[in-house]
C-alpha cells in the first residue's frame, strides 16, 4: 500500500476467551485526517484502539503503524512506536499526584534531555493551545470533565505524535465543553498534520468534525464512507444510529422467551 | 449426587490452579521489579518522595505505638520480675523483647495497615482509572516507574521505623519503671547494655526488619497491581494486602527466630 495509509488493518480477527470481538476487519487510515470509528457499547471500538497501541495481539490478521506491523514488535520497538503515538482515554486518565503542569511536561521529562526552561515554554504552549494555560498550577482533582479532557488533549500532543487516538472523547461532557473537545481534535489535527482516531458514538458531535467514518457492529463493519454519505445512507444499521431510533437491527429487547410464556399465558390465550 | 461430587471436586481443581497461577504471576511480577530497578535508582527522587510517604507518614503511628508497646513491656516486666526481687532486670526483658521480636513484629504489621494499604489502594485506583495504562501508552513502564520506587522505598523505610520502634519501647519501659516506679537507673540500663548482644540481637533484628520489609512491600504492590479495576476490586485488594501481610509476617518470624536463636541464651 502508499505510504500515505499511516494505519493499515488487513483481516483483524480478535477473540477473548474463544468469544470472537472482532472479526476479519480491514481498514485504511490516511495521514492528517480524521477518522472515527463508531458502533454500539460493547462492539469492539476499544479493542480496535489497544490493538492499534499494541496493548494486546491479535488472533489472526495484522495492524500495521508506519509500516511496521505492530504485533511482531519485541517491548523495546513497541515502545519506540508508542513514543511517536498518544491516545487520550475516556475520562483524560490524568496523573492524580502531578499538576496540570507536571502531566503535560512527564513525556518530555521521561523521553527527553530538554532543560527545565525549554520544558516551561512548551508545557505553556500546550496548554495553551487547549485554553488552558492559565490553569497549569492546578491540580486534577481541581478541574471539571471538560478540563481535564483538554489537559488530556494538551499532554497527548505533549511530544507531537504522529497518530493520536481517542476513546470516547465526548463521553460525559456538556454542550459547550463537546463543542470545544470536537473543534479542538479537527485544529490540531490540521495544525500539527497528525492522523486521529476517534472511537465515539456520540453521532452528530463526530460527523461535524471528521474525515471517514466506519460504523462497526459485532465486530464486523457494517458500513464507512464519507460523514455526507454516511448521513444519506438507507443501510438499516447506519440509519438506526444515526437516527437513534430504539428499533431495528439492534433489537430493542435482549433475546428472550417468547413473551406469552414467559408470563405463563399460553393455557389462557389457548 | 456424584455430579455433586465431581462440581466439588472440580472446584477445588480450579482453586488450586488459579492459586498456583497467581502464585507464578506475583514470583514473575517481583523478578520483573527487581530487573527494572535501574530508573529508580538513576533517578533517586523517585524513591526520596516514596521514603517520605511509606516511611516519614507511618512515624507517628509507629512512634505512639512503640512507646506504649515499651510502657506496658515495663510494667508487665516489673510486676513479675519483683516477685523475685530482680526488677533491675527489666531494662533487659524490655530491651531484649523489643529488639528481638516485638520491635520486627510490631513494627512491620503497622507498616502493613499504614503504609501497605496505602500503596495497594493508590496502586488499584491508578490501575482503575487508567494511569498505569496511560503511562504504558507514553511508552513508560509502569514497573519501572511506579512500582520499583515504591518497592525500594518500603524495603528501607522498614528497619529504620522498626528500629524507631524499638527505640522508643526502650524509651517507654525506662518512663515507666524508672521515672515512676522509681527502679534504679544505674542497673536499668547497664544490666540492658551488657545481655544485650550486637550480633545476635540487634543485627538479627534488622535482618527480620529487612525480610518483612521485602515480604510487605512487595505484597502491597503486586495486590494492587494484580486489583480488578473497579471500586470493589480495590477494596479487596486492600483487605488481602492487610490480611496476606499480616499472616506472612507472622510465619516468617518463626521461621527466622527458629533459625536465628535456637541455642542462643
Amino acid at each position: 500500500m502508499t505510504s500515505e495509509n499511516l494505519v493499515e488493518i488487513k483481516d483483524l480477527n480478535f477473540s477473548y476467551d474463544k468469544r470472537p470481538i472482532l472479526k476479519g476487519i480491514n481498514m485504511t487510515m490516511p495521514r492528517g485526517k480524521v477518522i472515527t470509528i463508531m458502533g454500539g457499547s460493547g462492539c469492539g471500538k476499544t479493542t480496535l484502539l489497544r490493538l492499534i497501541g499494541g496493548a494486546i495481539k491479535p488472533s489472526s490478521g495484522y495492524v500495521k503503524v508506519g509500516g511496521q506491523i505492530v504485533h511482531e514488535l519485541d517491548s523495546d520497538g513497541l515502545y519506540q512506536m508508542r513514543r511517536k503515538m498518544s491516545m487520550l482515554f475516556q475520562f483524560g486518565a490524568l496523573f492524580t499526584d502531578l499538576s496540570v503542569f507536571d502531566n503535560v511536561a512527564f513525556q518530555m521529562r521521561e523521553h527527553t534531555d530538554l532543560p527545565e526552561p525549554v520544558i516551561r515554554d512548551l508545557v505553556l504552549m500546550k496548554l495553551h493551545a487547549v485554553g488552558l494555560r492559565g490553569a497549569h498550577n492546578l491540580m486534577p482533582s481541581e478541574l471539571s470533565g471538560g478540563m481535564a479532557r483538554r489537559v488530556a488533549l494538551a499532554r497527548s500532543i505533549a511530544l507531537d505524535p504522529m497518530l493520536i487516538m481517542y476513546d470516547e472523547p465526548f463521553a460525559g461532557l456538556d454542550p459547550i465543553s463537546l463543542g470545544v473537545i470536537g473543534n479542538l481534535i479537527r485544529r490540531l489535527t490540521d495544525a500539527l498534520g497528525v492522523t486521529s482516531i476517534v472511537v465515539t458514538h456520540d453521532v452528530q458531535e463526530s460527523l461535524k468534525i471528521v474525515d471517514y467514518v466506519y460504523f462497526v457492529s459485532e465486530g464486523v463493519i457494517v458500513a464507512h464512507g464519507t460523514p455526507q454519505e454516511m448521513r444519506e445512507s438507507d443501510a438499516p444499521f447506519v440509519h438506526q444510529f444515526i437516527h437513534g431510533e430504539e428499533d431495528g437491527p439492534v433489537p430493542f429487547q435482549y433475546p428472550a422467551e417468547a413473551y406469552a410464556s414467559d408470563l405463563k399465558l399460553e393455557r389462557g390465550l389457548a | 449426587m456424584p455430579r455433586r461430587i465431581v462440581t466439588a471436586i472440580r472446584g477445588v481443581g480450579h482453586r488450586a490452579i488459579d492459586g498456583t497461577w497467581r502464585l507464578g504471576y506475583a514470583s514473575r511480577f517481583f523478578v520483573l521489579t527487581l530487573l527494572k530497578s535501574a530508573t529508580a535508582f538513576r533517578r533517586p527522587h523517585l524513591i526520596i518522595r516514596e521514603l517520605y510517604f511509606t516511611g516519614v507518614m507511618s512515624l507517628i503511628i509507629i512512634l505512639v505505638s512503640g512507646l506504649f508497646v515499651g510502657m506496658v513491656l515495663g510494667l508487665q516486666g516489673y510486676e513479675t520480675l519483683q516477685k523475685y526481687g530482680s526488677e533491675a532486670a527489666v531494662g533487659t526483658l524490655v530491651a531484649l523483647s523489643l529488639v528481638r521480636e516485638l520491635g520486627p513484629v510490631v513494627a512491620a504489621l503497622l507498616f502493613a495497615s499504614r503504609a501497605g494499604s496505602a500503596i495497594t489502594a493508590e496502586i488499584g485506583l491508578m490501575k482503575a482509572t487508567e494511569q498505569l495504562a496511560a503511562m504504558e501508552m507514553m511508552a513508560v513502564d509502569p514497573i519501572a516507574r511506579v512500582v520499583a520506587p515504591r518497592f525500594w522505598a518500603g524495603i528501607m523505610s522498614m528497619p529504620l521505623l522498626a528500629a524507631m520502634f524499638s527505640a522508643m519501647g526502650i524509651f517507654g519501659g525506662y518512663l515507666v519503671t524508672v521515672v515512676l516506679i522509681g527502679v534504679d537507673e544505674g542497673s536499668f540500663w547497664s544490666q540492658m547494655q551488657s545481655s544485650v548482644d550486637f550480633q545476635h540481637d540487634i543485627v538479627n533484628g534488622v535482618i527480620k526488619t529487612c525480610v518483612f520489609g521485602v515480604a510487605v512491600t512487595a505484597i502491597a504492590l503486586f495486590e494492587g497491581y494484580d486489583a480488578p479495576p473497579t471500586a470493589e476490586g480495590v477494596s479487596g485488594a486492600t483487605t488481602r494486602t492487610v490480611v496476606t501481610s499480616s499472616l506472612a509476617i507472622l510465619g516468617l518470624d518463626f521461621i527466622l527466630t527458629a533459625f536465628m536463636f535456637t541455642g542462643v541464651n
